[in-house]
This record gives structure tokens, sequence and C-alpha cells, in this order.
């Protein structure tokens, strides 16, 4: 059996804006939306100050590098893991027992983060090499149980990942709201825009730089020749091996980088929560999320993962407060409230993705730009 | 590069390999555990209990094992069928309510069928809606194959969590079937020795239908080379859609065995027993139903033992057996499909 995928069948099909002639449009659209997101996280601390909006725009920061390092396997390569929450635990709980075991300091989160990453790294290679050989869909398997041994020991091992429970710990006093970055003549901290120069600013910022430099670090990975021979392999395995291209190695040596910056977010994410539990960083419900994100995004689109997280991200935290408001107005009607009900927004989700992969595989942006993974 | 590295065997050696070779992985397994426990009861009860629950695993891997052979679909979604029979058994049995819990042995045992029954009728009803809907379009694309059946599981999930809600239901046990029976110093539920042996009339009845029926031969045929298969003028999609019930419906029933055996069930119970189910597949090797009995006879004695002897490693001890399997045989121990 082959492994090329043909979607292209229906990926072919005139939808709007994939014309070559009709693709400014989507050009503008996609660059413009880009830009714009860029623009909103580089200043959310002084567009929206409050507190749950920070929150929402680190997540979107951490997801949008996690996604991407997703998208370099599924997309680019055409390897489906299972595995991408295992590695951004690892990096996760590095950070959090080192930060909690040697106090809080920045040489902790190095320590601890790094030891996380080569955890990642090492994990990545054995796994890479002892199946990445075989077929698609064994890989597939083979890293969902990886996982999903993986969250079984993080509950199991409490003694250093507080099982269930998670971790709790305090990080460097850089980046707490107590300490000014700045300060005025009357020993308070400047305010920019009403907004005080505090460590949760610089903290923002941490999360915000790192995930930047990770992201455009990626989007030169894709275009470098590396890149090109990950898309090879993707379109024709059996040609380019026999090009001359070592699949497997090629393939191990993705899966080790994507697993790598995976992990980096996942230090990211123990810096900012301040807390690292089974359910933040490791279950089935995160990796659910990274796989929606990437396929409404676009596949083989670094761009993609940034409206995907986008999207995703602002529908989990305000689609339920919409479906709430829709079951109280439904409230005397039959079964309406139910299928409104706010806990059931993931059958919404389901559904709108399944049609999705159906009517445009190649996402929202390799619709808009012409092009995608599958093609 | 993967089909000629394949290591082609042929049907002889396939024939040596049932008799003794791989098939004899749960006899040896049981020795070294028998010497390892030292207690001989102890170690009776958790050989059963390990084979019960093998048993159940198989009644939900083979169907998956067999669907990915005859067309070459992994149906991630397959644990939505398990979830669906344990909630359909569990709910006929608590209509049944009297009939299930009163005293007359006979009308214990109906109940259970009929629960069973249904459990595995809507199982395959919901196979062939699954299968025209959701499967039918993404025929030869492994990718949005695996992120369809992903997303018909959430949706399958949500649909579970809005009929019968979040909160655990119990599930009712037949009186016949409650409590143990003590044989030789050795004490065992009868709940296990019911699914043991209903695993076994599964597996017997699957096995002659595969090797004794025109239909069992065209399916092992198109197992082996579909192309072939329908270059000779069978339809093979309408015999996919039949293997693709027959699986569902296995599901259901492993679902609804399991659902009986838990006594407590939330709608997370198919995807906790997926990950046994896939390493089940994995270990045994794809498209055979006697790879799947050989992988799910392995990792119910496995997490048994294990269970008993080291209980953090339950769960990890399975993949740790994966593993060295997958080292040892790259496409599990017995496969069926050669490509």
């Amino acid at each position: 059996m082959s492994m090329v995928h043909n979607s292209s069948a229906l990926a072919s099909k005139p939808v709007p804006g994939s014309a070559i002639s009709a693709n400014w449009p989507g050009r503008v659209i996609v660059y413009g939306a880009v830009a714009l997101i860029g623009l909103a996280l580089a200043l959310a601390p002084f567009l929206f100050p409050d507190v749950r909006s920070q929150e929402v725009a680190a997540r979107i920061c951490v997801f949008i590098v996690l996604v991407a390092s997703y998208d370099l396997l599924i997309g680019y390569t055409g390897i489906v893991s299972f595995a991408h929450t295992m590695f951004f635990g690892l990096g996760a709980y590095g950070t959090a027992i080192a930060l909690k075991t040697m106090g809080p300091g920045l040489e902790s989160i190095l320590v601890g983060g790094g030891i996380g990453v080569v955890a990642a790294l090492v994990l990545a290679l054995l796994i890479g090499l002892l199946s990445l050989r075989v077929k698609a869909i064994f890989f597939a398997m083979v890293t969902l149980s990886a996982a999903s041994v993986m969250m079984v020991l993080a509950s199991q091992l409490s003694d250093f990942t507080g099982g269930e429970d998670g971790i709790t710990y305090s990080i460097p006093r850089l980046f707490s709201p107590a300490v000014e970055l700045l300060s005025d003549a009357e020993g308070k901290a400047v305010r920019v825009f009403g907004v005080p120069l505090n460590g949760k600013i610089a903290l923002y910022y941490f999360v915000f730089i790192s995930a930047l430099v990770l992201f455009l670090a990626m989007m030169r990975i894709v275009a470098s020749p590396l890149g090109s021979v990950l898309k090879a392999i993707r379109e024709n395995e059996l040609r380019a091996e026999a090009i001359g291209y070592r699949v497997v190695v090629y393939r191990t040596t993705i899966f080790c980088i994507a697993a790598g910056i995976a992990a980096c977010a996942g230090i990211l994410r123990a810096v900012w929560l301040k807390y690292t539990g089974p359910d933040v960083v490791l279950s089935f419900d995160i990796m659910i999320d990274i796989l929606l994100m990437v396929v409404i995004g676009g596949m083989g689109t670094m761009l993609g993962a940034v409206i995907g997280v986008v999207l995703m991200t602002l529908a989990q935290y305000y689609l339920k407060d919409l479906m709430a408001l829709g079951a109280e107005a439904t409230g005397n009607l039959p079964l309406v409230p139910d299928l409104l009900n706010p806990e059931r927004w993931l059958l919404w989700l389901g559904l709108g993705f399944i049609l999705l992969v159906y009517f445009f595989p190649s996402g929202i942006v390799g619709t808009l730009l012409g092009k995608g993974g599958q093609k | 590069m993967s089909d000629t590295s394949i290591p082609f065997r042929t049907r002889m050696s396939a024939g040596i390999d049932r008799f003794g070779g791989v098939m004899l992985l749960p006899v040896v397994l049981a020795f070294i555990a028998f010497v390892l426990i030292g207690q001989p009861s102890t170690w009776a009860t958790l050989t059963i209990a390990g084979l019960a629950m093998g048993m159940m695993i198989f009644l939900m891997a083979s169907g998956l094992s067999l669907i990915f052979g005859l067309m070459d679909v992994l149906n991630f979604g397959h644990s939505a069928f398990a979830t669906a029979g344990a909630f359909v058994g569990a709910t006929v049995l608590a209509w049944l309510g009297f009939w299930v819990t009163g005293g007359n042995p006979a009308l214990n045992l109906a109940g259970l069928l009929l629960a069973i029954a249904a459990a595995t009728i809507f199982g395959a009803l919901a196979g062939w809606f699954f299968e025209r809907v959701v499967i039918k379009p993404v025929y030869q694309d492994h990718l949005r194959q695996i992120l369809i059946t992903v997303g018909a599981l959430i949706v399958a999930e949500e649909l579970v969590l809005l009929i019968w809600g979040g909160a655990p239901i119990p599930v009712p046990r037949p009186a016949v079937l409650t409590g143990s029976i003590v044989f030789a110093g050795v004490s065992v539920e009868i709940y296990r020795i019911f699914a043991f042996l209903l695993g076994l009339v599964v597996y017997v009845a699957m096995y002659l239908v595969l090797n004794r029926t025109r239909l069992g031969l065209l399916i092992r045929a198109g197992v082996e080379n579909r192309e072939m298969v329908e270059a000779l003028g069978f339809r093979i999609d309408r015999l996919f859609i039949l293997v693709f019930m027959a699986g569902s419906a296995l599901a259901a029933m492993g679902g609804a065995m399991w659902a009986g055996y838990q006594g407590l069930i939330t709608a997370a119970l198919g995807s906790e027993m997926m990950i046994l189910v896939f390493i089940v597949v994995i270990i045994g090797g794809l498209g055979s139903i006697q790879g799947s009995l050989l992988g799910a006879l392995l990792v119910g004695l496995m997490a048994n033992y294990v269970a008993f002897l080291v209980p953090k490693m339950a769960l990890a001890s399975n993949m740790l057996l994966m593993m060295a399997i997958l080292l040892w045989r790259p496409y599990g121990l017995l496969p069926a499909v050669k490509r």
C-alpha cells in the first residue's frame, strides 16, 4: 500500500481564493490577520490589561509554539504523532520540579527546563528510531500508547510530580507583580497607558519573546533545505528515498526537533502558570486541542498555526459564554438548552472539525493561500 | 521502502507458529508469574482474571484489527462503539430491572443476553452509519482518516454525555453471575468465567466463519490482496461494510461485557480501554484474529500479574511488553497484512 496522501482530489475543488489569479485577497487576509495578531500579542499587557485577557494572550503565545512544532510533524512531514503533549509535559514538569526543589531562581528554570528538553529529545530519539520506520498508522498508535503511559506515570509517581494535584511553586522574584521594573521619583512603578511596569509585565514579555524566537526559528527551519526534504518525504516517501535521502534519519531528526520545541513551550507554560499538573500539560484533551488547531489553521502552513490557535483559544474562552447565554435564552424549549450547554461545546467543535476535514482539508490558511500541506 | 523490508511469511511457517512458537507466549508468561508469585491459589485467581480481561479486550480488538487488515482503515473512533455498547447494555439491564436482579437464574441470563444483544445490534447499526457517513469519503487517505475518526470520537463521546450525563452510572449485575465459587481453594468470580466463555465462543465462531465459509475465504483473500479480489469481480466494499459492522458490533459487545465487569461506567470507558486495545492490535499484528487473541491474552495476563506484583507498573508494563515485541517483531506476532 502506498502512503501517499491523495486528498488533492478534494482539495483541488474550486474553493474561493484557490485559483492563482484570485489569490491576492487571500494573501492580504492571512498576512493582515497574522500581523494584527502579532501586534495585539506584542502590546497585550497595555491593550488588554485585565487578568483574564492576559491569561488568554499568554496561552495563545505558548500554544502557537506548541501547535507550530506539531505542524512540523503532521503538516510538513506527514507524521501523525499523539505524543506531543508528552514532550510538552516533560518540559513543564522539569521546570516545575526544579523550581520546587531548587527554589525560585532563574537558574532553576535553566536547569529544570534543560533537563526536560534533554529528556524529551532522548525519548523522541528512542521512539523515532524504534517506530518511525513502520507505517504512519503504527506510529500513531505507538505514540498514543507512550503518551498515555507518561500520563499514568505522572499521576502515580506522586513523590516527584504531585500526582493528580500537580505541583504549585513560586517563580523567580523578577516575575512577581511586587517588583518594579522602572520606578519614578516617588518610588512607584512607572505607568505606561495606566499600566504599571511591574514583574507581571516582565513575565509576559519573557513568554512572548521566547515564543516569538521559537516561532521564527521554526519559520527558518521550514524555509531551509531540511524543510524542503521534509516536504519531499511527505509528498512521496519512496521517491525521496530513491533520490538518496535517508527518510528514517530525516523523520527522526524532525521528530526530535519538534519534541524539543514542544518541551520549550512546556517551560513557558510552567513559568507562566506557577502550577503544573496532568490536566494543564499532559491530558489527552490538550492533544486533541493541538490537533484541532493545526487542522483548522491549515496543515503545512506555519501561519496556519497562528490563526488556528487564536480562533480556538478565543472560542474556548468566549464561545462558552455565548453558549451559556444561548442555553438561557432557549431555556423552555426541549433539548435545545442541553445542546447549547457550555459543557457540550466540544460537540459542535467536533462536528465543525469533521466538516472542515471533508470540505477544506487544507484549513483556513491553506485555503486562503491556495496551498497547503496536502497538495 | 516498507514493501520490501517486511518479512514475508508463508502459510506453512504461519501454521508452525500457530501450534508452537508465539502462541506459547501466554503460557511462558503464566509460568514466570507463577515462579514470582509463589502462592498457587493467588496465581490461579490472577490467571483467571487475566484470561477474562483478555477475552473482553479481544472482543474490542479483533474488529479493529480486521477492519484495518481488510481496508487499510484505522478507526480511532472504535472506542466510541465500546462506550456506546456499555451504555446501551447498562440501560437495557436497568430497564429489565427484576428480570436481572430477581432470583430466577433463567430470567437473569435471558436479561443479560438481551442486554448484550441490544448493545451488539446497536453497535452494528452505528457501525453501518459510521462507515457510510464518516469513513467512506476518506478511503485511502490515512491522515484524513485519523483526523476524521478522532473528530467522530469527540462527537460520539459528547453525544453519550448528552444522553446519559456525566455522572458515573451503576450497572446492575445479574444475580446468577454475582459472587464467586471456590474450587480447590481458588476463589473465582462467576462473571469472569462467563466473560471468558463468551469470548471463547465468539473467537471460535469467528474462526469458523473466517476459515470454513465462502464469506470468510473472501475476507481473508481481501486482507491478503484487495486488488486481486476486486479484479476477480467481487464487490469488496460490500464485504468491507459487513466487516465494519461486525467489528463495531463486537466492540459494543466487549463494551457491554466490560460495563458489567466494572459495575460503574462513565463516558471515558472507551478511551481508557482503547490504549489496551491498541497495544493488543500492535502486539498481535494487524488483520489477524489469532494475533488479536494472543495479544489480548498476553495483555490481560500481564495487567493482572503486574497489578499484583508491582501495582504502579500496571499500564506501563503493557507498554514495555509492546516495545519489546516491536523490537523483536516489528509487525507484531501474527500479522496477516503483508504490506
